[in-house]
């Protein structure tokens, strides 16, 4: 009976999600947008089981002297931006604001900023002639570096038609066999949740 | 493949395409005025037929297939792989981390096609000894995947070793995650690490990082584009459906695995459709009834 009930609410929703999407009658319309507003209020009550969560594991963990000096820097930076905000409101120039762009903005860009580096070092790895297949891939990409370059369009025009041809053509024919693929086990994935054929999300009852 | 599923599938060649010829194309071309309050919009009548073809083509391989003594899947090394990552923490005496990546909510299917690989592996970790950690974006998240993990070390019969504090929130801002699952990966350097659901700009982030401790790394994501750097930074990817087929696959549920042959037969019938619409808009290049 536990999971009886779920299955039954996720039934009813999967069923009227799916038929609501068919439908452009102002109650489907009204009943989509309210079934999202939902969606939101729930999410933001689940911020502060997530928070109350956080809080309790950190506060655990200094107790323990666990991670210490990474669980205390999180805290402080978890409590004090609410604080910050109540205290001082959220207007230019307020400490607010003033710590989010010199403080958690620039951290935010820095931990962006290494994806750089690490596509450099995964280029260097993907990109090595072991065997037939890796020398295409590595020409291929060769050529589309190359085209991309605004220079190369002064210099001649066949290496950014070839760039324009392999992105078109053959690695747009791969991405689409891939997204059929995604498509269709996102669909069936659905389809077994909807009828309950997929239940571990229930603990597999 | 038997007749009787060769007839099934030649039947929704048949009536795929005819379908959406006969009725789509007039309704669509007719620039049909009365959209707007109708309770059925005509202008999703081709994807309501997808659909319905596509429910059709999943219930007849739950009750048809599934019942079939011999359901063949094609090995999937990256869901082979699972045990030996499990193995692999477990000898050199170290955590696993996975992932569930910073894109996705609950209701995202790859997100419960990563919960579907996460039972599976809470089970063996378990079994093992070892310990499994958990960081997520999202609370509900966390909440679902607290409840697999423990049910997989109940199935396990190990229920005593399930630590709620491995599964935790961490944040909801994206960048911020990612720093906090690298510096998790870097502090605790497992020996495995599974990348399973959906990635945005921070998989490579969190993929190299992974790589540089030189752990066993399995990932796999919905996203093309975060594929490819998958498949560059890690030992194992799921692409495409692999992701989707994890749940039948690990398990050897016969209704799971039917439903993976289901969707064998909508890819064929996609192949059916795009080599008619081939032809035909070859004959006559001014048809677009295959158009929507």
């Amino acid at each position: 009976m536990s999971s009886r009930i779920p299955l039954i609410v996720c039934l009813v929703a999967g069923l009227i999600m799916f038929l609501q999407y068919f439908s452009a009658h102002p109650v489907a319309r009204a009943m989509f947008n309210q079934v999202n507003d939902w969606w939101q209020i729930i999410f933001a009550f689940t911020l502060f089981v997530g928070v109350a969560a956080f809080m309790n594991n950190s506060m655990r963990a200094i107790r323990r002297g666990k991670e210490r000096p990474f669980k205390t820097v999180s805290l402080l930076a978890l409590i004090s931006m609410p604080l910050l905000a109540i205290i001082g409101g959220t207007k230019i120039g307020s400490p607010f604001l003033w710590t989010f762009d010199n403080l958690q903005a620039p951290m935010q860009a820095t931990v962006f900023s290494l994806l750089a580096f690490f596509v450099a070092s995964a280029s260097f790895r993907g990109f090595r002639a072991r065997n037939l297949q890796a020398t295409i891939l590595l020409v291929a990409a060769l050529i589309v570096l190359l085209g991309r370059m605004p220079i190369m369009a002064y210099l001649s025009d066949t290496i950014p038609e070839l760039t324009y041809w392999i992105q078109d053509y053959p690695s747009m024919a791969a991405r689409r066999a891939i997204l059929i693929g995604i498509g269709l086990g996102s669909m069936t994935t659905a389809l077994r949740v909807i009828l309950g054929l997929e239940r571990t999300y229930l603990r597999g009852q | 493949m038997r007749t009787s599923s060769l007839r099934l599938i030649v039947l929704f060649a048949v009536i795929l395409p005819l379908s959406s010829f006969l009725i789509a194309s007039p309704i669509i071309a007719a620039d049909s005025p009365q959209t707007e309050t109708a309770w059925f919009d005509r202008r999703t009548l081709p994807a309501l037929i997808a659909s319905l073809v596509s429910i059709a083509a999943v219930l007849y391989a739950v009750w048809v297939i599934g019942r079939k003594k011999h359901l063949f899947i094609r090995e999937i090394p990256g869901l082979k792989a699972v045990e030996e990552a499990v193995g692999r923490a477990t000898e050199m005496g170290t955590a696993i981390v996975f992932t569930p990546g910073y894109g996705g909510d609950i209701q995202r299917p790859t997100t419960i096609a990563s919960m579907n690989i996460l039972s599976n592996v809470a089970e063996k970790t378990a079994s093992y000894d070892c310990r499994l950690i958990y960081p997520t974006h999202d609370p509900v998240i966390m909440a679902v995947a607290q409840e697999v993990v423990k049910e997989g070390y109940i199935k396990a019969g190990y229920p005593d070793r399930y630590n709620p504090d491995d599964i935790f929130y961490i944040s909801s801002s994206q960048f911020g995650y990612a720093a906090a699952v690298d510096g998790i990966i870097s502090r605790t350097r497992p020996a495995s690490v599974f990348l399973l659901g959906t990635f945005e700009a921070e998989s490579l982030i969190m993929a190299e990082t992974g790589n540089a401790i030189g752990a066993i790394q399995i990932a796999g994501t919905d996203s093309t584009i975060q594929l490819a750097f998958f498949i560059v930074a890690c030992d194992y990817t799921l692409i495409g459906e692999e992701l989707f087929a994890a749940s039948g696959y690990l398990t050897n549920d016969r209704v799971i695995l039917s439903t993976v042959k289901a969707q064998d037969i909508l890819k064929l019938l996609i192949a059916v459709f795009v080599l008619v619409a081939v032809i035909w808009s070859t004959l006559n290049p001014s048809s677009d009834w295959w158009k929507f």
